[in-house]
């Protein structure tokens, strides 16, 4: 009898809690995945239902400028264009990424090339701050300043596609500037180290060098902005107007997905054409974070080769 | 111009850029608090709000926050825990875990307005809780839940391999080699992750609006019986947040100090994003020295 | 130079007899796969009981890979085929209870690697999860670990110290009281001393010969003067093949092998 070989032969208590920790962490990621694909098949089906149940056609959709879902159209089919909202999702997401791409890449490189430690590590914390602060504390500011000044400077009622771009300018800055410095530390210093040595000044360097190898991350972080723009709701639907009207100048109140669905949701009846084509939009904008998601790999994907 | 001027003008042109961002930052902190402040008194923070009239307070809003932070982060830490734990340690190198890490990326980029209305869809409609607390904190779960799980796994993973052989040389199970030996010593992390995501969670509006709902019925601060309809701790009454609030008053709000009302409210958020980042880094690095405190003597 | 010329089929194995020799541990036809790769070939080795028996040969030989099979260290990155028999069970076989073999084929790693905990519950800590409620025991095996370990002088009045607060040699001997805390059988050590400077390293040695009383311990070393100061045998590993494995006194003088000779001496690949 060899009472050690007997033991290894048996379970222990070892193996039981071995047991309960995976049946504890797989249900946790089940759970998370559980939660993922229900959105989705949420967001899907009541999304699919205005073209499906209310017979509204996806074309107008798509391409349709009237927006007023309780009313129906001359061919019989509710009145659900939501084009005056996509523009205004894509021109605010465009703009904000416009504006801030510069600056981003511009305190990213202030950061990772120009700084002393010390210096990068005070931007480090104004970039985190920058994060930290709510989106109705940006909508707050946007409807107190932003509003205001763009009304002096540009004219027009103040709100409008221009005064979310510049709320939305500030919101993702940091995301840019963050992920910037990320694919900039990336750079192998030798790029750096080689091309000084060859004579180039140190601006040639970032030009030619550091930014060119940075280039997809720095992609990368520009679409991770805009992703984050154009789901942004409540700081731009405070200073967009919220007028479902294809948008003709920057300066007049427009609207976009996220800031119809905010003030929309509220006021409709479940189960109604009004109230569905409010769910499509959310699709849309459910599809849109899923295209994001995509071509941030893409771009990944084709940096690595 | 030449290469030297053109070096010049450029990384003056960086520095400046940087200098930009600086102020903007001092700019907005400096104008919420200058406008802010003078509107926060003990009356203010304490004293429930007016419709109608002015001189409301945000004491209900306030603890609704904090409240909702509290609930958001004991349904979501476990959870977290378990799928951190699971990447972690012991998520196989395949194409499913692939899809999914995949998986909890796109969830940790919804729009929070989305992950609010699937709140709103399951819980609000669907289950009949109507507008309460408890909506809006399984709602901001489902919005902390990717942040918190990767933060997990990233705190994990920095403890070297060489620990957990370490704990399974001794013949202990991997599971109690990752929760007794590895996890302790990715605390550090693990609390600064969590403070940071508090401060997220503080400030969140979107996903709020149609779960925890809009409106901040009175509760009673005697009554701290959860199952009482008007005890502060009740999990089923609708529960406005400052952060719901500043947008409602903004959008909707008739009384007439609603600007000084907001201007105070966002001081206060605001504030308590300050107090979160910093007591982020001061709590992680103090864990940190605590876990290597003996290196000092 | 190319290590490529030795002929992997030309090795001596030394075989004991078991009526005079005990053998804590014997691997037959022992193979390790990472993915496709096969990174260890055929072994076929006893390990004589209390005796200490080094594993020698250029980075990348199969040692540590070898080394780390015999407590299933390696079950989650590489699969290992073949039998490790240890109290006439095969300790290879899917059906054994792992966390209990572990307790008796301990292990001692290339890098110190205490818990942050304080040195005393990195002793006290794995007893515990074991069961052991008894505070005095606990001291007792607490005391009787540290000094086994050569530690216990200059950490008896700081117990409750973080360990991490060690030097690396002192970290490393308290790896070796954590590990010899449990009682092994087989105490495994894969470098153990690569990351420690001559004095620790010197401290370790004396420490291991005079474990061997109780232990039987097997040791992957780079360092060839360390096998031939503290083993009894030593295995010459190479390319994943054990060339050649007998009394350390023969492997550095008169080894049978070429490719032996040629390590040893320094005039190898």
């Amino acid at each position: 009898m060899d009472p050690i070989r007997d033991k290894i032969l048996k379970r222990s208590k070892e193996s039981n809690q071995d047991v309960i920790g995976k049946i504890l962490s797989y249900a946790a990621i089940i759970l998370i995945l559980a939660v993922v694909v229900s959105i989705f098949a949420f967001v899907f089906a009541k999304g699919i239902a205005t073209f499906t149940e209310n017979h509204a056609s996806l074309k107008d959709f798509l391409t349709g400028t009237d927006w007023n879902p309780n009313v129906k159209g001359e061919d019989g089919k509710p009145l659900v264009g939501a084009l005056p909202m996509i523009v205004g999702s894509f021109a605010v997401t465009l703009l904000a990424a416009l504006f801030a791409t510069p600056f981003a890449i511009g305190t990213a490189l202030y950061m990772t090339e120009l700084s002393s430690s010390k210096g990068r590590a005070f931007m480090q914390s104004v970039v985190e701050l920058l994060v930290g602060i709510p989106s109705v504390v940006y909508g707050f500011i946007g409807l107190t300043v932003v509003v205001p000044f763009v009304r002096s400077h540009f004219g027009g009622s103040g709100y409008g596609i221009l005064s979310g771009a510049f709320v939305l300018f500030v919101m993702v800055l940091p995301t840019i500037t963050s992920m910037t410095v990320d694919s900039l530390k990336a750079v192998p210093k030798h790029y750096k180290s080689a091309s000084l040595a060859l004579g180039a000044t140190e601006w040639q360097t970032i030009w030619r060098v550091i930014l060119r190898a940075a280039l997809p991350g720095i992609m990368t972080a520009v679409v991770f902005g805009m992703a984050r723009a154009f789901g942004e709701a409540l700081a731009v639907q405070m200073v967009i107007g919220n007028a479902s009207l294809l948008p003709t100048s920057l300066t007049n109140p427009a609207s976009t997905l996220t800031s119809v669905l905010t003030m929309g949701i509220g006021n409709t009846v479940m189960g109604t054409v009004a109230n569905n084509a409010l769910w499509s939009l959310a699709l849309v904008l459910l599809l849109m974070s899923l295209f994001f998601n995509i071509l941030v790999r893409m771009i990944s994907r084709k940096g690595r080769m | 111009m030449n290469p030297k001027k053109t070096n010049t003008l450029a990384l003056l042109m960086i520095r400046i850029i940087a200098v930009i961002v600086v102020v903007i930052l001092a700019f907005l902190i400096g104008r919420i608090l200058i406008q802010g402040l003078p509107h926060i008194s003990w009356k203010f923070l304490t004293t429930s709000s007016k419709a109608f009239t002015s001189g409301g307070g945000i004491g209900i809003q306030l603890f609704n926050s904090f409240y909702l932070l509290i609930l958001t982060l004991i349904i979501s830490f476990p959870i977290s825990l378990g799928a951190g734990i699971f990447l972690a340690e012991y998520a196989p190198k395949n194409a499913l875990t692939n899809v999914i890490r995949m998986a909890i990326e796109i969830l940790s980029s919804l729009p929070s307005v989305v992950v609010g209305l699937f709140g709103f869809l399951l819980f609000v409609v669907q289950f009949k809780l109507g507008f309460s607390i408890l909506s809006g904190a399984i709602a901001l779960t489902f919005f902390n839940l990717p942040l918190l799980t990767r933060n997990i796994e990233d705190s994990l993973n920095s403890v070297p391999k060489l620990q957990r052989e370490a704990g399974l040389a001794l013949g202990l199970s991997k599971w109690h080699t990752v929760i007794k030996v590895i996890l302790p010593e990715a605390i550090p992390g693990i609390v600064t992750g969590i403070v940071l995501c508090a401060g997220r969670i503080f400030g969140e509006a979107a996903a709020l609006i149609y779960t925890a709902g809009q409106s901040a019925t009175s509760v009673d601060f005697t009554k701290w019986n959860p199952f009482d309809a008007s005890s502060p701790l009740n999990l089923f009454r609708p529960a406005e947040t400052l952060a719901v609030h500043i947008w409602k008053i903004n959008s909707e709000g008739i009384m007439p100090d609603a600007e000084q009302i907001s201007a105070g409210s966002s001081a206060v958020l605001i504030i308590a994003v300050l107090i979160f980042n910093l007591s982020a880094r001061f709590l992680g690095q103090k864990l940190y020295q605590h876990l290597t405190a003996a290196k000092q003597g | 130079m190319d290590a490529l010329k030795y002929d992997l089929k030309d090795t001596y194995i030394v075989r004991f007899n078991q009526k005079e020799t005990e053998i804590a541990m014997t691997t037959n036809n022992l193979q390790v796969f990472y993915g496709n790769k096969q990174a260890f070939f055929d072994g076929n080795m006893q390990f004589p009981k209390n005796r200490i028996t080094a594993l020698i040969g250029a980075s990348g030989s199969g040692k540590s890979t070898f080394l780390r099979s015999l407590n299933r260290m390696n079950d989650d990155v590489a699969r290992v085929e073949g039998q490790i028999m240890y109290r006439g069970i095969d300790i290879n076989s899917r059906n054994i209870n792992v966390y209990e073999m572990r307790k008796h084929v301990g292990m001692v790693f290339q890098r110190p690697n205490p818990f942050s905990k304080s040195i005393r519950d990195n002793i006290t800590f794995a007893l515990k999860e074991k069961g052991l409620k008894d505070k005095v025991e606990q001291d007792r095996i607490v005391e009787e670990s540290l000094k086994g370990a050569a530690l216990w002088d200059e950490v008896k009045d700081d117990l409750d110290k973080s360990a991490l607060a060690l030097s690396g040699g002192q970290q490393q001997r308290l790896c070796i009281a954590r590990a010899i805390a449990m009682k092994p059988d087989i105490l495994l050590m894969d470098e153990p001393c690569s990351a420690l400077d001559p004095i620790s390293t010197l401290k370790v040695e004396e420490t291991m010969l005079k474990l061997k009383e109780r232990y039987t311990i097997i040791i992957v070393t780079h360092n060839m003067q360390q096998a031939s100061r503290v083993s009894d045998y030593t295995a010459f590993f190479h390319m994943g093949h054990v060339i050649e494995y007998d009394k350390t006194k023969h492997i550095f003088t008169n080894p049978a092998i070429k490719a032996t000779e040629d390590y040893v001496s320094g005039n190898f690949g």
